[in-house]
């Protein structure tokens, strides 16, 4: 011992402390893992439902990125009267003028004509199907390629010939493209020439039978007037494009012009929580609730158990506040153990989860950070009572009624 | 009560043997003043009725009364784990009614051993980090604890087994590993309560005659029992009963000649006689 022993020099060093607070979980391994378990469960169900929706947000996004955000679409409005208005001939001209713009594109519906397998469907089985005449570089603009075939070229524009949307060919019945393969479109037999990736920009197109646009007005005696115009602007002039697409596109009628970025849509429904991650969340919450009563029931237990131990501590020259702080660490690190073991949990079912679907692996810094934090306090609070018991607990009464 | 740091007396400068200590050797390590203890109940159990009693360096004490004589409550208050009624406890010339409770317990840790009849070692702990832990409170870090552990386990002959287990060890060992983490401390005064209670005869004689060997290198320690036959191996026997002390040998006169041998730490360790002590001692095992 020092020459100068005084009386201040009480405090229990980190290591110690550590060492004291590591006693419950030490001795009673199995109890002590059990009672971290609801905490584990709970922290684990908030760190799975947040990074799984996270994740497949960033998977949505990445996808949209993908695609590309700089796409717009200019489609006909209504008139006054409530009628389908029609876009100028002129308009793809016009837009493709517009500074920043760096495609054009466009498909036109033509009226009055439906596609089928052959002659001998029933004309109301139109399987909700579109007749559209297509640009020839409609493709690389609405971000979507072959899945099979080729697609109209200058040559096929004018011969009927069909390109089929990924819908199509599937309400058709037709996965692959052969020699001789025909539809009967509005009275004449089209060969199919390639079937279309889905085009997630651009569902219309999805559902439609495509064909050239001299074609068109060939054998269906199509108008020429386009539908719909997609455009690709540079990312930097995206929004002051859209301001001048519905001017540049009918001069005359402005209103009766819809422009709409298909982007943003999708961007808003993956920004969208799913209703389920609230019930989720709340079934977490219950879990985390019960491992805090687990906790505070294996502490109360521990302190009447350990009363022996608490006196002798006293008589060895605890103060009351050493025995409360070796109490109330231990309740904490059982929470922090549940906590990381539940991270650890959440973390690795998102990370298989997220595998599966190719998604990037996002944990939400709230998710860990927030799930270690709250097993933290939980932790604290549930040891709170039973610390501050066995502070209470005088020694004479600890030693002599075992 | 106050709260402002005490500056406890260096215990080391009363032991040091260069002879201008000889004052401070003449005060009691221990001293109970008109101690009164109640307990509250219909009626007020009077577990202590007025004792004085001064208990000098060097002296080993027997005190022995039959049950609810108050010996155990005697006990509390001389190692301040409870506070008296009235009256004065004074630990080395310190009263501690006027001390914090945190202070007390800082005195606990620096001056007092305990060894208890159930021995209340640590089962998950070594045989080492038991007798360590007699330090733990008093501020020591880790590494020195255990080197004053092994000094204290050589004292009780025990330091062989440091890295068993208590419950690798038998009844007699484990209450020597107790009183090995009394001891590590260097505490002005060893109180024991019925240190044998739990041990059959010839354990228990092994280890009074560690207690005998302890006082002769120097040590202080109070013996509590029920047993007078233990109380008489004592040097200085007192009786007490109803709360109050009927007989007193008086303080131990050879007690100056063993004072002035060192330290028991500092020598080196004496084996502890296995054997048990042959003597006309009837000591009924509770």
């Amino acid at each position: 011992m020092t020459a100068e022993a005084t009386l201040t020099r009480k405090r229990l060093q980190l290591s110690d402390l550590t060492r004291l607070s590591t006693i419950g979980l030490r001795t009673r391994k199995l109890r002590a893992g059990l009672s971290a378990l609801g905490i584990a469960i709970g922290v684990a169900a908030i760190v799975a439902v947040l990074g799984l929706s996270s994740s497949s947000q960033a998977g949505l996004l990445n996808e949209i990125n993908q695609l590309g955000t700089n796409l717009l679409t200019v489609s006909n409005g209504q008139t006054l009267t409530a009628t389908p208005a029609e876009l100028p001939t002129t308009a793809p001209g016009m837009i493709g003028r517009i500074p920043g713009v760096q495609q054009v594109q466009t498909t036109g519906a033509v009226s009055g004509a439906d596609a089928y397998r052959n002659p001998y469907i029933p004309s109301v089985d139109t399987n909700a199907l579109t007749v559209q005449a297509a640009s020839l570089d409609l493709l690389p603009v609405v971000a979507t390629r072959m899945a099979r075939g080729s697609f109209l070229n200058a040559a096929t524009a004018r011969e009927p010939v069909a390109v089929l949307g990924a819908a199509a060919a599937q309400r058709l019945g037709i996965d692959r493209i052969y020699p001789g393969e025909r539809l009967w479109v509005g009275g004449q037999w089209f060969y199919v020439a390639g079937i279309l990736k889905p085009a997630v920009l651009a569902s219309t197109i999805d559902s439609s039978v495509l064909i050239g646009y001299p074609a068109a007005e060939k054998y269906l005696g199509f108008d020429g007037h386009p539908a719909t115009v997609y455009v690709r602007a540079r990312t930097d002039r995206v929004d002051a494009v859209d301001n001048l697409l519905a001017a540049t596109a009918n001069p005359e009628n402005p209103n009766q012009v819809n422009v709409s970025q298909p982007s943003s849509a999708l961007v808003a429904q993956a920004d969208a929580k799913s209703a389920l991650n609230g019930l989720f969340l709340g079934l977490g919450a219950v879990a985390l609730l019960v491992g805090a009563v687990g906790v505070a029931n294996i502490m109360i237990i521990s302190v009447l158990e350990r009363r022996p131990e608490i006196g002798l501590r006293r008589a060895l020259g605890a103060t009351r506040s050493h025995i409360r702080t070796q109490f109330l660490s231990e309740a904490v690190l059982l929470g922090l153990l549940g906590g990381a073991v539940g991270v650890g949990a959440g973390v690795l079912s998102t990370a298989i989860y997220a595998h599966t679907k190719n998604w990037a692996i996002v944990i939400p810094t709230e998710a860990w950070a927030g799930g270690i934090a709250a097993s933290l306090i939980i932790g604290a609070v549930a040891g709170l009572v039973p610390a501050l018991r066995a502070a209470r607990l005088s020694p004479t009464q600890a030693l002599w009624s075992v | 009560m106050t709260s402002t740091p005490q500056h406890l007396p260096d215990r080391s400068s009363v032991d040091a043997g260069d002879g201008s200590v000889t004052d401070a050797v003449q005060a009691p390590v221990l001293d109970v003043d008109n101690l009164t203890k109640s307990y509250p109940g219909e009626p007020p159990v009077q577990a202590l009725r007025g004792v004085n009693l001064a208990i000098g360096e060097g002296e080993l004490v027997g005190i022995v009364g039959p049950s609810g004589s108050g010996k155990t409550t005697l006990l509390q208050l001389m190692g301040t784990l409870d506070r008296p009624t009235s009256g004065h406890v004074r630990i080395g010339g310190l009263d501690v009614a006027s001390m914090a409770d945190d202070d007390v317990a800082y005195l606990r840790a620096t001056r007092i051993g305990f060894v208890f009849q159930q021995f209340f070692l640590a089962e998950h702990a070594t045989v080492l980090d038991n007798v360590a832990d007699g330090l733990l409170y008093a501020g020591v870090p880790l590494e020195q604890r255990r080197q004053r552990a092994i000094d204290a386990l050589e004292l009780v002959g025990l330091a062989q087994r440091r890295h068993a287990r208590p419950t690798q060890l038998s009844g007699g060992q484990r209450q020597r590993v107790a009183i090995a983490r009394a001891l590590v401390g260097q505490p002005a005064v060893v109180l024991a309560d019925e240190p044998t209670g739990n041990l059959d005869q010839a354990t228990g004689q092994s280890i009074l005659a560690l207690i005998d060997r302890l006082h002769r290198t120097g040590s202080t320690i109070v013996v509590i029992t029920h047993d007078h036959a233990i109380a008489e191996r004592m040097s200085r026997k007192v009786e007490i009963l109803d709360g109050q002390i009927v007989a007193d040998t008086g303080p131990d006169t050879g007690a100056d000649a063993r004072r002035r041998s060192p330290a028991p730490l500092a020598r080196p360790a004496i084996h502890a006689p296995q054997a048990a002590y042959g003597g006309p001692v009837n000591h009924e095992p509770s």
